[in-house]
């Protein structure tokens, strides 16, 4: 068990590019394959990792093992997601003059930032479709209150200064006055 | 007494970052100007003009910002030990932060109040995930052929069913390819028609 969740998360961070959002369908691939959680189970995951301080990929990383190894669980994922950028600051740190501003670096990102792109944007509607806010696209149906949660967030995150913290707790406060 | 002062320097960097890592909230980008201030001015262990440089390097590694800067820093001041100390200054509070609410969730989880403000969080999660794709897209989709890579690799990791790392390498070689071609040739037309049908292999 520590020994697949140390395997799991040591793979993720080697790819984890673009901010922990992008790790999202990743680490839900595994926990799927692993059957460790539910897909619910998962986005309250995500939602408490989110709210709390720190990357949230190793947030995610850090509750996923807690859950299926208790204290141990944790601080297992924790090492071996945090141990793959850790070795690679090691070796840029041995070479750094040499990789600064090289022109490989950047058309690497130029193709990788994209693929990131589409990778996110499926994580929100993998999201979206396995807490039933949306069906899956043959006989697509939605959950309006859902989608309207969805729009009225995305549009506060786009136009106003409001952090995803406060976004969270804020549907918090709604999600408990409409549906409690 | 080197050996001292060896200690005290690895506690200094320890602490300096353990102070800032409970601020670090969404991943770091937040925590960034306290990071510079701290290690450019408190502490001179960065050259103000230098800074930028390590962000960037910072971004590009795989992993959060906020611990490959500490990582980083941490090494240029005290090698190895160094990037070590910083590291574990960085993400120990959160952790144990993470491991208090994890605990406080698998708790409360099914009180009904509790239930009904995930119910609301649910979708906002979905929000926050869609912000994410859309700020990432801004600095990504910079011309058409950006573009056309996004909508392709969305459509392969919603279609095609094996492990999205994979779709992952497979799309970043082909864009490495494909920009090396953009900036051979500089006809974005050919080296489209190209990439999309090694990224559909």
């Amino acid at each position: 068990m520590l020994l697949s969740l140390f395997f799991t998360f040591l793979k993720i961070g080697f790819v984890s590019f673009g901010g922990g959002y992008s790790m999202i369908p990743v680490i839900e691939y595994e926990i799927k394959e692993h059957g460790w959680l539910t897909a619910q189970q998962f986005t309250d995951i995500i939602a408490v990792a989110g709210m709390s301080p720190g990357p949230i990929a190793t947030n995610i990383a850090v509750f996923v093992g807690y859950k299926v190894g208790g204290p141990l669980g944790a601080v297992t994922s924790l090492v071996a997601i945090s141990m793959p950028s850790l070795l690679i600051v090691f070796i840029i740190c041995l070479f750094f003059n040499k990789v600064k501003n090289q022109q490989f670096v950047h058309s690497a990102f130029y193709g990788l930032r994209p693929v990131i792109t589409g990778l996110v944007t499926y994580a929100a509607i993998k999201v979206a479709i396995q807490n039933q806010i949306i069906t899956s696209f043959s006989n697509f149906h939605f959950d309006t209150i859902g989608v309207l949660f969805i729009v009225i967030g995305f549009l506060l995150l786009v136009l106003t200064k409001i952090s995803p913290v406060s976004i969270i707790l804020l549907s918090g406060v709604f999600g408990i006055i409409i549906y409690y | 007494m080197t050996n001292k002062k060896a200690l005290i320097k690895l506690w200094l960097i320890f602490f300096t970052f353990f102070k800032i890592s409970p601020i670090s909230f969404g991943g770091g980008y937040a925590m960034i100007p306290l990071l510079e201030k701290a290690v450019t001015k408190k502490n001179r262990w960065v050259k103000k003009e230098d800074i930028s440089d390590v962000l960037v390097v910072a971004q590009t590694v795989p992993g959060s910002i906020a611990v490959n800067t500490a990582t980083f820093v941490g090494y240029q001041v005290a090698g190895i030990p160094g990037a070590l100390a910083a590291t574990l200054g960085i993400i120990t509070p959160t952790f144990v932060i993470i491991l208090i609410f994890a605990t406080l969730f698998l708790n409360f989880q099914h009180n009904p109040i509790i239930q009904a403000a995930f119910v609301g969080i649910r979708p906002a999660i979905v929000a926050l995930i869609l912000y994410a794709a859309y700020k990432i897209g801004l600095t990504a989709m910079i011309d058409k052929l950006t573009t056309i890579i996004a909508l392709i690799s969305l459509m392969l990791f919603l279609f095609l069913p094996v492990h999205p790392i994979i779709i992952l390498i497979f799309g970043g070689v082909t864009g490495v390819l494909l920009s090396f071609r953009r900036s051979v040739h500089k006809t974005k037309t050919y080296s489209h028609s190209k990439g999309s049908s090694v990224t559909g292999d």
